[in-house]
């Protein structure tokens, strides 16, 4: 039986009715009730409530604790942290904040050269998959090894390739300790992050190149457009909704970059630390409320950029065709898939 | 810019081949590197001199507890796959089909979990589960898979499910099955290749995990594959064991490429699809 009445939906409507938008309704026979709807959404919703929304705001009120002594019996920190307010915070910026905001810049480093370095590799590499028609199961298959290869493994396979004895110094001829102390650790991080990502980028931006009309290249080919202008005026702008997906996955990703860094270089190194090793260090040390408050500073970090990618940009990450003509320019009308 | 015919399908010959090369060669190097003598391990040669088993043997020693790492990552990947599949179906067939309030919302806070830096909930569930004794348990780390897991299922399967088409669910309403018949009977059955890669992704995403397993765990019987490899030292503290790394590496990778390169295309639509990590 086709329920077509739209009874109060509980949980679901609770909210004002000035916060919903009145969006366009296709008339449709499964129009259906908000009260199913609710029924099956609220599993979800209480799980990621319990792991995800409950301990943030946890976390929110451990920032405002200091630390208490260890238990000399269990190693563990006894339940009577002081309350110390907004201390864990203005310590940033104190004499203490130095290992903060070296962790900071690491972290925004890292992110902003590996995500560019991978964005153009990941471009380039769609570029050709487009073109090649032979060999393509056999490109499409080894794309996949790098994203199926768990970051521990691939941290360990990086730190063998770039070991002083190690293949990268052989094939280059040097003598480079990679992983010691110094520039050239963030350049294995970027190296060994950049070759397992990038393939990722090219696979979505290869499936926005794959719904591009023939014809409009066809056209301008005619009008007497050269292959880097069919490129900028015509790939980027119409594969920039797919790219700009990637841009943002990426970009969230790598600010919370650890397992590779952790592995590849090692813990408490400064010049890979990033913003999720020092939140994690200082938990494992039983020093929950500057972890706490350093995860905070994290979350709200990752929350501004995604924030500036969605509204500045217009990076539409829902994929549906129901969002309304407000939401940006570059919205996909329809959804992607690889046609291979 | 005319470049002959020829020369382009060259060029292009070349293209593919920088591009197999660059996303295989490394995963080749672990693999020849696994396979050599720990005599000759620093050999730079692009093939073992004479191939030997020795690693792998060392890495499966019981003294590493490896096959128990390993079995503690089927465990732990298994259940909070199994567990996301189940609550994301219901709510990706809402979030495709039904319409309701602030479903838009819904999906973008779902959506926006996913892209929740781990460490920002792991601190505070540490300290939780540190009090409620869950320390070493498979529960304290399958409960935080799920806060990227569950979002990255919901995405997928949603994707999917908008892609079926409407007028089979709504022919079998007509012939008188109920919503609920007509998603057991007619959506679920045409959704198995989805689920099924879904599946598949969500399990690579929780196998790969690796922050939450090495905070949740102390003790080596209970860590997971990931967090032992890391861990893997030598007979000495000096000595690196790089090729028993590199043994457990490829065995800890192994059963994921054969997936992927089975189901290579479903993956590449699912990841698309939902775009998701």
């Amino acid at each position: 039986m086709v329920t077509t009445h739209n009874p109060p939906a509980p949980r679901m409507a609770t909210a004002p009715p000035g916060l919903s938008r009145p969006r366009r309704r296709r008339p449709r026979a499964t129009a259906g009730s908000g009260r199913l709807a609710a029924l099956l959404i609220s599993p979800t919703l209480l799980v990621l409530t319990v792991v995800v929304l409950y301990p943030t705001i946890v976390a929110l009120k451990d920032s405002l604790f200091g630390t208490a002594g260890i238990d000399p019996k269990t190693g563990f920190v006894r339940d009577t942290d002081p309350f110390v307010g907004a201390e864990n915070y203005t310590a940033i910026f104190g004499d203490a904040g130095a290992r903060f905001w070296n962790a900071f810049w690491n972290t925004t480093f890292l992110t902003f050269t590996t995500v560019a370095l991978e964005t153009v590799i990941g471009v380039a590499m769609a570029l050709i998959m487009h073109r090649a028609f032979q060999g393509r199961a056999l490109v499409r298959a080894s794309i996949l090894v790098p994203w199926a290869i768990p970051t521990a493994v691939s941290g360990l396979l990086w730190r063998w390739i770039f070991n002083s004895d190690g293949i990268a110094n052989a094939l280059t001829g040097r003598h480079v300790l990679w992983t010691t102390e110094g520039f050239h650790a963030k350049a294995a991080v970027i190296i060994a992050d950049v070759w397992k990502t990038a393939p990722f980028i090219g696979l979505l931006v290869l499936a926005g190149l794959q719904v591009i009309n023939k014809e409009v290249y066809e056209a301008a080919r005619m009008d007497g457009a050269g292959p880097l202008r069919q490129f900028w005026n015509i790939t980027l702008p119409l594969v920039k909704p797919a790219l700009l997906v990637a841009v943002l996955f990426r970009t969230l990703d790598a600010l919370r970059m650890f397992d590779l860094p952790y592995i590849l270089i090692g813990a408490q190194k400064t010049s890979v630390e990033t913003l999720s090793m020092l939140a994690q260090d200082q938990a494992a040390n039983v020093r929950f409320g500057p972890a706490a408050a350093y995860a905070v500073i994290l979350f709200l970090y990752v929350f501004l950029i995604a924030l500036a990618f969605v509204r500045l940009l217009g990076a539409n990450v829902v994929g549906d065709d129901e969002a309304g003509p407000k939401r940006g320019r570059w919205l996909p009308r329809r959804r992607t898939e690889v046609a291979a | 810019m005319t470049l002959s015919p020829a020369l382009r399908k060259w060029l292009l010959y070349a293209g593919v081949a920088a591009v197999v090369a660059y996303c295989l060669a490394p995963f080749y190097w672990m693999l020849v590197s696994s396979l050599r003598r720990t005599s000759d391990i620093f050999d730079n040669s692009p093939f073992p001199t004479r191939i030997s088993f020795e690693n792998y043997l060392a890495v499966l020693d019981p003294s590493q507890s490896f096959t128990r790492a390993l079995l503690n990552s089927v465990v732990v990947a298994g259940i909070t796959t199994v567990l996301a599949l189940i609550l994301a179906t219901f709510t990706a067939y809402a979030m495709a089909r039904l319409e309701f309030r602030l479903k838009r919302l819904v999906l973008t806070l779902i959506i926006a979990t996913s892209m929740f830096p781990v460490v920002s909930i792991m601190v505070p569930l540490l300290k939780m589960f540190v009090d409620m004794g869950w320390i070493n348990t498979y529960q304290a780390m399958i409960v935080p898979s799920m806060s990227f897991t569950l979002p990255l299922a919901v995405w997928n399967l949603t994707a999917f499910f908008r892609q079926m088409p409407r007028e089979l669910e709504h022919a079998a309403m007509v012939d008188g099955c109920t919503r609920g018949q007509a998603f057991r009977k007619v959506i679920i059955p045409l959704a198995a290749p989805g689920m099924f890669t879904t599946a598949i992704i969500t399990f690579i995403a929780a196998w790969n995990e690796f922050l939450i397993a090495l905070s949740m765990t102390n003790k080596a019987e209970m860590q997971t594959a990931p967090v032992a490899i890391s861990k893997f030292s030598g007979a000495t503290q000096f000595e690196t064991p790089f090729g028993s790394q590199m043994a457990a590496g490829v065995l800890v990778t192994i059963p994921l490429v054969i997936v992927v390169l089975l189901f290579q295309r479903r993956i590449v639509a699912g990841l698309t699809a939902g775009a998701a990590k």
